[in-house]
């Protein structure tokens, strides 16, 4: 596998970027209408390269592939190196299936055009890098560039206080990855190299894991939003155009978890398994206390928003779980929380595009006026709270196989999202889809569009053959889970692990 | 082939009524939803003759993989047993019968077809409950049913009322299920499996193995069994987590017939009779199981008692019947439970379609007070409601007497304290149904008329396509107690079931049943017969007796009336401080406390407006440079101080 697929992914949209500005030469409708179609073009290429990615990928082969290696500062063990496992494979596929989403969505968007393309084929280059980096000089640089294009996304382009969101979003980010610089010069320096396959095999010192758990804990804990790191989250949602949300919600928040599958389990095996009730204690009391903030909100889109941060807390859980069954199951959650969240946002955009309010006490009876968005917007509640059959389902019972493997009251206490979600989520449908109508006479009341069929059908259709057929996902990542699980325990030579298990012969 | 063909054909109808509806046009769509149920009831019918009259072989109908993680690999399959048949041969049968008689409930609904696809799929993910194989399958049958009854209670949506009524319902059940899963993650952790005939086999190697839960030692056994129950509590409705149920009835009558009488409310027995090996290993879960049964029998019974809901009435009955099921199951004689749910689903069903047709009749009047004397003009209904009635009040030969007194007798038989409790409740409680059933005929058909005159004159017997379902419905009211009860319960009751029900010790209560005396046998058919006498003196001969009982004791009443304060009490506990503590912590935790001191930050940090207003006059292209400018300067401090 030598034709660089992975930089070829990585630099395309990049590359995408520059042709806007070299096309184009003023603020003009024709440089807008290029920018869209350079935009929507080059992140369809880039989908395909991913699906090649994914048909060309062998399950059955252990470590990376479509690795990519090249000298970069060779003296300082710093290399340019790139490559998927089973793992970060699904990550690269969700943003390049969802670039081209947030695109879609965006067609309406006429300020700053060209701008604005750029920052989200920008976006896309930084987050398929950041999963496909095996450098971790590499994987912190695109772990920082993310914040570029974001930052601009929820600055420029946001809602009225997009200036106040973007400036938290941004210092709550930059303060949170220092931490990890200081982590990555420590492990450069331990090992000599920024090498991640060969830093996992690095033994490091069980008290120096600790402080650098914690570092990780606090930049890819911003990232993943884990309670109580979540609070710039809800303005950078509330406030982030659409698409910009689609993006936050669906990819960036995944970087976080990602990061803690890559650098916390398998580099600090030690660490993990000592922090292992303190991160049930923090995914649970996000779970819960984020459920019910998303209760009191009265505005639909923030309302999807905490639903998204109350997913993490299950995710955080089954990752440190570190089983077969939780993590495959914390990424099969992350994969179908990207969509459905996605497509939730989607849906709360078909809303603002007509002109409705998106304060839940205006809105209401759209079943009747707008019923094949009902339909949709139903199925991706559904499959938010985790109904069998929808791909949300096979995420939270595989956390809660997991779980039950540590501890009982972790299994039940993440399951507690299963009631909380229901509570707000079905608030939310009666209050956008039933009850009698209580918007104003004069908003646009047609059912979605041909270009919403395009953006919602398909997440609807990934949504139900996840449901129904998972094993097309996990028999792609089991390989690698299993690998990770296996690696971790056999790290841990005393009986670190399982100290909260309570069953007895 | 015929269990595959009964199971898919209400799907393929939904989906099919569904996506062509916009085409095709509205009758066409609901005569195919009705087509295809009339295909399963068929297919339904054949594969039960072939195997239970036959006998020919069982076999597993595998459709395909779910999930496959480790050892964690539920498949999609049709399970084919004699619990499983005969679960399917009732949905199959009931759910066509509802789905003609909608057709002419619902002829003059505005969104019809919407209402057929709703029912179509409720069929099919019950079927897909009842022939599960394993427990993660049978959970997505039960929550798929779920969400089908929440969908249809709140069926006519723009009625505030119903969709409380369905939020509640999908909350409440949410509640048992979290348990359900939480059961069904612990299964698999001891037993390695969640298919039944790995579990089932495994039963003796578990047994032994304890839990450390509550600071003690609990068999795990138990502790999954009594969270399975819990389950089951929440799907049918048993005490505290009962009051979804009454609420319910919001939906179109059709759905309370189906859903919540028939079918998915029986759920919960069905899943409890499936895991009986386990259960049966767990002394404490039946125990547990036999007292809520029994009390709710009870309990329900006294507060159908006052209502003058008529829908209101026959979902609390459906509640206390639902725990007779439990107690059967509690005591060790699951298939007289079973027994008793074929039953009640045939004049439960009944009961509510000709409530239906009464509500019909007045105009969507439904408060009895308000009826009376209607048996002249709804001659048919009348009379098969009285077959329903005769069948709930369990009196001979109609076919509750033969399931509600083998299911107290059994309790009677088993002789722990907890069985004797069950069965005084019960016994106390057949006297309350006699109670409750006759003077709810009476209010509606007996005396005089108390509906306006104009209401009256439009009063009206349904069309054809509803009586025929309410026949259809009597005839089985009258006769499936004594056609099935030999082989359900009677001597080679064994044999019929096979290996689908366990039973402890042997089946030993089962047999145990007729040696107990007659005054024990006897008293449950006493006690109704005197519950009709004072129905009857009440309503009949002494119409002022009861508002004088009632201001005798006000206390008693209003403690009925307003169904023992549950709601009330859940409103106080749970939902008011739900709503404080949300808005509390999105307030005050949220918004000032973990987020002052990051927003104090940001103050520090600038200005924030000049920030807002350099980044809109200047250009994006040179913040962007700028940032990486600083990115670099950063990794090469990093780099030269090593």
């Amino acid at each position: 596998m030598n034709f660089h697929l992975l930089s070829l992914m990585t630099w395309l949209p990049l590359a995408g970027a520059v042709l806007m500005y070299l096309t184009g030469d003023s603020a003009n409708a024709a440089t807008a209408r290029n920018a869209r179609w350079i935009a929507l073009w080059t992140s369809l290429l880039v989908l395909v390269l991913a699906v090649v990615m994914i048909v060309g990928f062998n399950p059955s082969v252990h470590g990376f592939q479509f690795v990519e290696s090249a000298e970069w500062i060779p003296a300082y063990g710093i290399g340019y190196r790139m490559g998927v496992d089973g793992i970060s494979l699904f990550f690269v596929g969700l943003s390049a299936l969802l670039t081209p989403v947030a695109v879609l969505a965006s067609w309406r968007e006429s300020r700053r055009v060209r701008d604005y393309m750029a920052a989200f084929l920008l976006l896309e280059t930084m987050t398929i890098g950041m999963f496909s980096a095996l450098d971790f000089l590499l994987f912190y640089i695109f772990f920082e560039g993310v914040l570029i294009p974001m930052y601009l996304i929820i600055g420029v382009w946001g809602g009225e206080r997009r200036v106040h969101a973007a400036v938290k979003f941004f210092l709550f980010t930059l303060a949170g990855s220092l931490p990890m610089l200081l982590a990555l010069v420590w492990m450069w320096h331990h090992a000599g190299t920024t090498d991640m396959v060969r830093l996992m095999h690095t033994a490091i010192a069980p008290t120096i894991q600790d402080w650098l758990f914690i570092a990780f804990l606090l930049s890819f804990g911003v990232k993943a939003a884990v309670w109580p790191l979540h609070t710039w989250l809800p303005d950078a949602y509330g406030e982030a155009p659409l698409p910009g949300t689609i993006m936050l919600a669906a990819v960036l928040s995944k970087m976080g978890a990602y990061g803690f599958l890559r650098f916390s389990l398998p580099m600090l095996p030690q660490a993990t398994a000592y922090f292992e009730p303190f991160m049930f204690a923090l995914g649970i009391i996000g779970i819960i206390y984020i459920s019910f903030a998303a209760l009191a909100q009265t505005d639909i889109k923030r309302m999807v928003a905490y639903s998204s941060v109350a997913h993490m807390g299950l995710i955080v859980v089954g990752i440190f779980t570190v089983t077969v069954a939780g993590i495959e199951g914390a990424l099969f959650q992350m994969v179908s929380h990207g969509l459905v969240i996605a497509a939730l946002f989607l849906c709360v955009g078909i809303l603002l595009a007509r002109g409705h309010s998106l304060r839940l006490d205006q809105l209401g009876g759209l079943a009747s006026r707008m019923p094949v968005y009902a339909t949709f917007l139903m199925l991706f509640v559904m499959a938010n709270v985790g109904l069998p059959g929808t791909s949300g389902f096979v995420g939270e019972i595989l956390v809660m196989i997991g779980a039950i493997q540590a501890n009982f009251w972790v299994a039940l206490l993440v399951g507690t999202g299963m009631i909380l979600s229901v509570m707000y989520m079905l608030v939310m449908i009666r209050r956008v889809l039933f009850d009698q109508a209580r918007s104003v006479a004069n908003a646009v009341i047609a059912d979605i569009g041909p270009r919403e069929w395009l953006l919602l059908a398909p997440l609807a259709v990934l949504v139900l053959v996840l449901g129904f057929a998972p094993g097309s996902l996990t028999h792609i990542f089991g390989g690698a889970v299993q690998d990770l699980v296996h690696a971790h325990l056999a790290d841990l030579s005393s009986g670190a692990h399982g100290r909260l298990a309570m069953i007895k012969q | 082939m015929l269990l595959a063909i009964a199971v898919l054909a209400p799907l393929a109808g939904a989906l099919l009524a569904g996506l062509a509806r916009p085409t095709i046009g509205r009758a066409p769509a609901v005569g195919l939803s009705v087509a295809s149920l009339v295909v399963a009831a068929i297919a339904a019918i054949g594969t039960v003759y072939r195997h239970l009259v036959l006998g020919a072989a069982d076999h597993l109908v595998v459709l395909g993989q779910w999930i496959s993680v480790g050892t964690f690999a539920p498949q999609w399959a049709l399970r084919m047993d004699t619990l499983s048949l005969v679960m399917v041969g009732m949905v199959c049968v009931v759910s066509a019968l509802i789905h003609v008689y909608s057709m002419g409930y619902m002829a003059e609904d505005r969104t019809e077809p919407r209402f057929f696809v709703y029912i179509s799929l409720f069929t099919f993910a019950m079927l897909m409950l009842a022939t599960a194989n394993n427990l993660l399958q049978l959970f997505f049958g039960w929550e798929g049913v779920g969400l089908m009854s929440y969908l249809l209670i709140g069926y006519w949506y723009d009625r505030a009322s119903a969709n409380e009524a369905a939020i509640k319902a999908f909350i409440v059940n949410r509640v048992g299920d979290l348990f359900f899963a939480v059961g069904i993650a612990l299964t698999w952790y001891e037993f390695g499996s969640v298919n039944f005939d790995a579990i089932f086999a495994g039963v003796a190697k578990v047994a032994p193995h304890v839990y450390h839960l509550f600071g003690t030692d609990l068999p795990v056994l138990e502790v999954i069994s009594i969270l399975l129950f819990i389950g089951a509590m929440g799907k049918s409705a048993q005490l505290f987590l009962h009051t979804w149920l009454p609420d319910a009835m919001e939906g179109p009558t059709p759905i309370s017939a189906l859903i919540h009488a028939a079918t998915m409310v029986t759920a919960g027995v069905f899943m409890t009779a499936r895991m009986s090996p386990v259960i049966d290993a767990a002394p404490v879960a039946l125990a547990v199981i036999t007292v809520i049964g029994g009390f709710t029998a009870f309990f329900a019974a006294t507060i159908g008692c006052v209502q003058n809901d008529i829908k209101r009435i026959i979902a609390y009955s459906t509640c206390s019947q639902l725990g007779y099921m439990f107690l059967a199951v509690g005591v060790g004689a699951a298939p007289i439970g079973i027994f008793h749910l074929i039953n009640h689903a045939f004049f439960k069903a009944l009961l509510f379609l000709g409530a239906g047709s009464v509500i019909h009749a007045l105009a969507d009047e439904q408060d009895v007070r308000k009826m009376g004397g209607l048996w002249r003009k709804l001659p048919v209904t009348y009379v098969t409601m009285w077959a329903g009635s005769l069948a709930l009040v369990a009196i001979p030969p109609f076919s509750g007497y033969f399931s509600k007194d083998a299911i107290l007798s059994a309790a009677f038989a088993a002789h722990s304290h907890t069985a004797v409790f069950g069965w005084l409740c019960g016994t106390l409680g057949a006297g309350l149904t006699a109670f409750y059933t006759v003077r709810l005929m009476l209010l509606t058909f007996h005396g005089k008329p108390r509906a306006s005159n104009e209401t009256l004159a439009h009063a009206h017997e349904s069309p054809l396509v509803m009586l025929l379902p309410l026949v259809a419905l009597a005839i089985g009211a009258l006769t499936t107690g004594f056609l099935l009860g030999p082989t359900f319960i009677g001597a080679h009751f064994a044999n019929f079931w096979g290996s689908s029900i366990a039973l402890p010790h042997g089946g030993a209560v089962m047999a145990a049943r007729d040696a107990i005396p007659a005054w024990a046998e006897k008293m449950p058919l006493l006690l109704a017969i005197a519950g009709i006498g004072i129905a009857y003196w009440f309503y009949e001969l002494a119409p002022a007796l009861p508002a004088r009982l009632a201001q005798t004791w006000p206390g008693l009443h209003a403690f009925l009336l307003n169904k023992w304060y549950f709601d009330e009490l859940y409103d106080a506990i749970f939902v008011r401080p739900a709503l404080r503590i949300a808005r509390a912590i999105w307030r005050i935790g949220d918004e000032e406390m973990i987020d002052g001191v990051p927003e104090g930050l940001a103050r520090l940090t600038g200005d924030a407006s000049g920030v807002a207003s350099r980044l809109q006059s200047g250009s994006i292209a040179v913040y962007g440079f700028v940032m990486l400018v600083g990115l670099m300067v950063l990794v090469t401090v990093f780099l030269v101080a090593r």
